[in-house]
């Protein structure tokens, strides 16, 4: 959560709070409508629509209710060399899909 | 010995040091549960074309929790809100609520465990009664004769669930013709069952990678929700003494919190939803 001197208004929180909640909710929803509907033709598209949805809602938890819009410079520093391991596994684990070792049967 | 920056932010880094171990921290979670997610990205795109279930999981359910989550979010948030403006009551009962919406998550999560593990997949004999070779019966275990033995082949069981004669017609549960399936009380003899199994980690890599996942969220919230709950009750009595370093502790305890949320925002959609 954010830097402890500024100061706190409990009521402009729980109308932030409020927003949020509506926010979270609609894009649960979004996500819930984009799975049950044919929409981007085909299972590859509706997964990255999908996701893409969850990405803007962990965007507007970690922004404000972690309150990284106003964090300090460490906190960013311990924070980009995170997402830059995390690139690194995840893209890693995307080179490795199709690394079969020769004479593998693929279906 | 009294521990420095408690409460003071530390002239290097900024701020004080328990948010610079709770953010460490939270990076390690980070690459935990990346790890996990590309194992289930590798085991998804590695499965063949039809064999990766869908629609297994309850989405009613899995939305319930996530707004419960979101909600515990924002009252964990409120919490500190109220230890930063001196008022603790309010304090206590927005972290009351935080706990009440976490052990919500976890019965409700409960539910969802026990329905698989009542789940069973029941391969019947060449042999029985009125069946075609490979044909077997799906459903929740509703009964169990009080004499079954599937070694010694005695007794029946009685599921809640249909016929499917291709495996296949299970992997897409959303599909029409799953849509249409007429569920009825099956009793089965133990003498007609060749193999049954329940709907466990072992039953299949989806299974499997989903109790993993969940469950260590699941284990995630637990923890949590113990440490909220001694900063609820017993812990509190720090207010009368130090009240910053109370607000500091609420602060690191909700970052946590967050991050379990955020986990679950994208633990959501992946397995319940694609």
């Amino acid at each position: 959560m954010s830097d402890s001197e500024h100061p706190v208004d409990l009521k402009s929180y729980i109308r932030r709070c409020a927003a949020i909640l509506f926010a979270v909710v609609c894009t649960t929803s979004l996500m819930i409508a984009t799975s049950f509907s044919h929409i981007g033709n085909g299972w590859a598209a509706r997964v990255a629509i999908i996701l893409g949805i969850a990405v803007v809602n962990a965007l507007l938890v970690a922004s404000y209710l972690m309150h990284l819009l106003s964090e300090k410079k460490m906190v960013y520093a311990l924070l980009v060399f995170t997402v830059f391991f995390f690139i690194g596994l995840m893209g890693l684990t995307l080179w490795a899909t199709n690394d079969f070792p020769p004479g593998t049967a693929i279906h | 010995m009294e521990i420095p920056y408690t409460v003071q932010n530390r002239p290097d880094t900024g701020i004080y040091n328990a948010k610079v171990g709770i953010w460490l921290f939270l990076a390690s979670e980070v690459m935990l549960f990346g790890g996990l997610f590309s194992a289930y990205i590798l085991l998804r795109v590695g499965a063949a074309p039809g064999e990766w279930p869908h629609g297994w999981l309850n989405v009613t359910l899995g939305t319930i929790n996530t707004i419960l989550l979101a909600l515990s979010a924002i009252t964990t948030l409120l919490a500190w809100a109220a230890c930063k403006v001196r008022e603790f009551g309010k304090f206590k009962f927005f972290h009351a609520c935080t706990i009440v919406l976490a052990l919500t998550f976890l019965g409700i999560k409960s539910y969802e465990y026990r329905d698989k593990f009542m789940h069973y997949e029941v391969q019947l004999q060449p042999s029985a009664k009125n069946r075609a070779a490979g044909e077997f019966a799906d459903g929740h275990l509703v009964a169990k004769s009080g004499d079954f033995d599937l070694a010694k082949k005695t007794g029946f069981i009685k599921l809640h669930g249909h016929i499917v004669k291709d495996r296949k017609e299970l992997m897409d549960l959303r599909s029409p013709e799953a849509q249409a399936a007429q569920h009825e009380e099956l009793t089965i003899a133990a003498a007609d069952i060749k193999k049954m199994e329940n709907y466990a980690p072992r039953h299949n890599t989806f299974t499997a990678i989903y109790f993993t996942l969940t469950g260590l969220h699941a284990l995630h919230i637990l923890g949590g929700t113990l440490v909220i709950f001694y900063l609820w009750g017993p812990g509190s009595r720090m207010w009368k003494t130090d009240p910053e370093r109370f607000t500091n502790r609420v602060e690191v305890s909700g970052l946590f919190w967050h991050f379990v949320d955020l986990v679950w925002i994208f633990l959501f959609p992946v397995l319940y939803l694609t």
